[in-house]
């Protein structure tokens, strides 16, 4: 009897424990089956990057254009989807099984991996290829940079966020584009009153509700509110600056200024740029990575040149200057510090002879990006999307400061704790004084 | 997850009480005990370990004694999500509990298209939850929904936008899935009540409702217990639903402990707390299954089938 309920109680603990185990280990293991793991034969070097056009394509195609040039030392690609990616590359380089060439967004992210050593420092190689690093622009250095050295090589297309809108809905009110906060505010009443949502949010993605921080943290403090907490000043968030913004944008939520129901939307499903495509949101604070989506997903609405575009208005009495933008300055390939000597060579031949090569260049051209390339304006007036193409890289190039956006930058700790607190703040559920007190106690980690 | 666990032998006693087959028994049972010490224990040894220590996920593990233990007990969101847990946990019981246990009974009667209608109940078993999850959420979305499509005010809520109603949500889709499991329980176990019974009470005068419950009701006693169990301790690991349908949001309005372990450890970098998360989840588990088998009696050799 003893013994049979002993052992019962055993079983008992032991199956909660495989539940709890198999919980936290599957948790690890989202990706696809096919993954070739870390590693490969010696000369083959190996790269993972993420599904979904365009990018997943064009980051083929070249991987295809480096192979068919270098029959000897080929470079096998994986590719994953977005989130599933996130966890994924964090569990392989933390086994020590990272693909050679590591797909990333620089940044904290980047940090946490140079910190651990698991990253080539490619500092000197930028020096005896300054030619590589020459044509790049410089803005989508600093998030590759760590302590002063360069961990990865910024690559593909330059994404600032900014306001889009629907002209249609515009004209139905028949009101002009905010110039200023002040503007923003008046408008909103104006298209409550006619059925119309004045923003689209996916809010329970909470990043999306992150870059309306960012932005008016900019315009009313200046970048130099963001950059005191980026470098770990001591209650950097308690910035009057500060305040005031998270103040304005609960405001803003008071007075209905986001679509109904926006904490429960997600940016993944792309239903925020369904509201505005859709006419029934008026305005969306977004990267400018949706703008081929709503080409291909909104009818006539981008064709028929229905889509706005500007930069994110200022505030009156701001000290931030109306020209700085938020985004990612690019992305970034690192090359794993775990791969063989032969890898590493490949790699880095696979950025300086195909990554960014012409080729490459016009395919996101064409599919309505701007790449991080020095003067390719002239190629702009060729395609269907030439004003939307000018208007991101002027808006890029002449951005007094472009910043990254702060879940990038931040340590993957803090962003979390960032993104948490964020969205209790749309949720009316702390005030801006506990939110930056919340945030002061994870500044530096 | 709950579909997995096996139903808690009812009977387990009688094997000792056989006597002379323990012998071949236990060894019937090394293929399993050697799964679950591969797949079972040594990660449970491993998460105990890593919650006395500090690693990114990337980087090398340092111990750091009680550090992640303080931080996590320290931390109010804790707290909150243990009540979270709870909160699912108590209303999807009190929820199920009574439809499976009328459904099951129903099913178990002798009724026309009853094959038909078990085959229609069972189907939301059969589906995985995140599917579960994506769907309702389509269904449930405030501008191209449901409500929103149908032009149905009632249904034009801000299902998964507003704390409570979000929670509530959650607790619907759930029983929604796990509803037919359990009406399957209850029927198989109705229809082991013997017949006599029935038949006897019926001279005495008994009505239907007098039947279910002095009759059916307790002797479903151990059924209930059993399917309790799954449910309760199901539902500490619901993390897939909840991660799809409303991410732990509104703010934190559904951000249950196994929600909050993943978070802390895979997006927020922070192995250590969320394996201390991991622990607790493990003693809240075990603590509530032991209880449970209290509540139904110390003796469970104890026959439900005396003077029949």
């Amino acid at each position: 009897m003893e013994r049979s309920i002993l052992s019962r109680r055993n079983f008992l603990g032991l199956s909660m424990g495989a539940a709890a185990g198999v919980a936290l280990a599957g948790c690890g293991s989202s990706g696809p089956s096919s993954s070739t793991g870390g590693g490969g034969s010696a000369g083959s070097a190996s790269y993972w990057f993420l599904t979904g056009a365009p990018g997943e394509g064009i980051r083929t195609n070249t991987v295809n254009r480096f192979n068919q040039a270098n029959p000897d030392s080929k470079i096998t690609a994986t590719t994953f989807q977005n989130d599933a990616y996130k966890t994924k590359i964090k569990t392989a380089i933390g086994a020590g099984q990272a693909p050679t060439v590591i797909w990333g967004w620089g940044g904290g992210t980047l940090r946490t991996y140079a910190q651990a050593g698991q990253v080539e420092d490619l500092t000197s190689w930028f020096g005896e290829n300054a030619a590589v690093k020459d044509r790049l622009f410089p803005s989508s250095f600093g998030a590759a940079t760590i302590d002063g050295k360069i961990y990865a090589m910024p690559a593909e297309t330059v994404q600032p966020i900014v306001m889009f809108y629907n002209k249609r809905a515009f004209e139905r009110i028949g009101a002009q584009p905010p110039q200023t906060w002040g503007d923003v505010m008046d408008l909103v009443p104006k298209f409550n009153a006619k059925g119309i949502a004045p923003f689209s949010l996916g809010g329970q993605s909470r990043w999306t509700n992150m870059m309306w921080l960012e932005f008016l943290f900019d315009r009313l403090g200046g970048s130099e509110v963001f950059q005191a907490v980026f470098d770990g000043q001591k209650d950097a968030w308690s910035n009057p600056a500060s305040i005031q913004a998270l103040t304005l944008v609960q405001d803003l939520v008071k007075q209905n200024g986001f679509i109904k129901g926006f904490s429960s939307i997600t940016a993944d499903s792309n239903a925020d740029q369904a509201l505005l495509y859709t006419g029934k949101a008026a305005m969306m604070l977004h990267g400018t990575w949706t703008y081929g989506g709503m080409a291909a997903d909104g009818g006539d609405f981008v064709s028929s040149g229905s889509l706005g575009y500007m930069n994110f208005p200022p505030i009156d009495g701001g000290k931030g200057d109306v020209s700085d933008t938020v985004g990612n300055p690019g992305q970034y390939y690192s090359i794993s510090s775990k791969a063989t000597a032969e890898q590493k060579e490949t790699a880095k031949k696979f950025f300086k002879d195909a990554v960014l090569a012409d080729a490459e260049v016009k395919e996101w051209i064409d599919a309505g990006a701007v790449p991080i390339v020095k003067g390719t304006e002239s190629a702009f007036g060729a395609s269907k999307d030439a004003d939307f193409l000018k208007f991101v890289y002027n808006t890029s190039a002449n951005a007094k400061t472009f910043a990254q956006s702060w879940d990038q930058a931040l340590s993957p700790t803090a962003a979390e704790k960032l993104l948490d607190n964020i969205a209790q703040l749309f949720q009316l559920k702390i005030s801006p004084e506990k939110w930056a007190e919340n945030m002061n106690g994870v500044i530096g980690q | 997850m709950t579909s997995l666990a096996p139903p808690a032998p009812r009977g387990s006693t009688t094997t000792s009480a056989q006597g002379g087959r323990s012998g071949s028994v236990t060894w019937l049972a090394l293929p399993a005990f050697l799964m679950f010490v591969a797949f079972a224990i040594i990660p449970l040894i491993g998460v105990l370990v890593l919650s006395f220590t500090q690693w990114d996920g990337i980087g090398d593990i340092h111990a750091a004694g009680f550090d992640s233990w303080r931080s996590v007990l320290r931390d109010p969101g804790l707290v909150h999500a243990l009540w979270v847990t709870f909160l699912i946990m108590a209303l999807s019981w009190a929820f199920q509990t009574p439809l499976s246990l009328l459904i099951g009974v129903y099913l178990a009667t002798q009724s026309r298209f009853r094959e038909i209608l078990a085959v229609i109940y069972f189907v939301p078993l059969l589906l995985s939850s995140a599917a579960l999850a994506i769907t309702y959420k389509a269904l449930l979305d405030p501008n191209f929904g449901l409500g929103a499509g149908l032009g149905i005010p009632l249904l034009q809520q801000d299902w998964l936008g507003r704390d409570n109603l979000a929670l509530g949500v959650l607790v619907f889709v759930v029983s929604w899935q796990f509803i037919p499991f359990h009406s399957l329980i209850y029927q198989s176990a109705v229809r082991q009540i013997p017949k006599a019974m029935f038949e006897a009470s019926e001279i005495d005068g008994a009505g239907r409702l007098r039947q279910f419950f002095s009759i059916t009701l307790p002797q479903l006693k151990y059924t209930v217990i059993t399917s309790s169990t799954l449910m309760v301790v199901g539902s500490l690991t619901f993390f897939d639903l909840i991660f799809v349908l409303t991410g732990g949001g509104p703010g934190d309005a559904t951000r249950a402990l196994a929600l909050d372990m993943y978070k802390r450890g895979f997006q927020a970098s922070l192995m250590g707390p969320a394996s201390a998360i991991a622990v607790i989840l493990v003693l809240v588990g075990l603590g509530l299954a032991l209880l449970l088998r209290r509540l139904g009696g110390r003796d469970t050799t104890e026959s439900q089938m005396e003077g029949v």
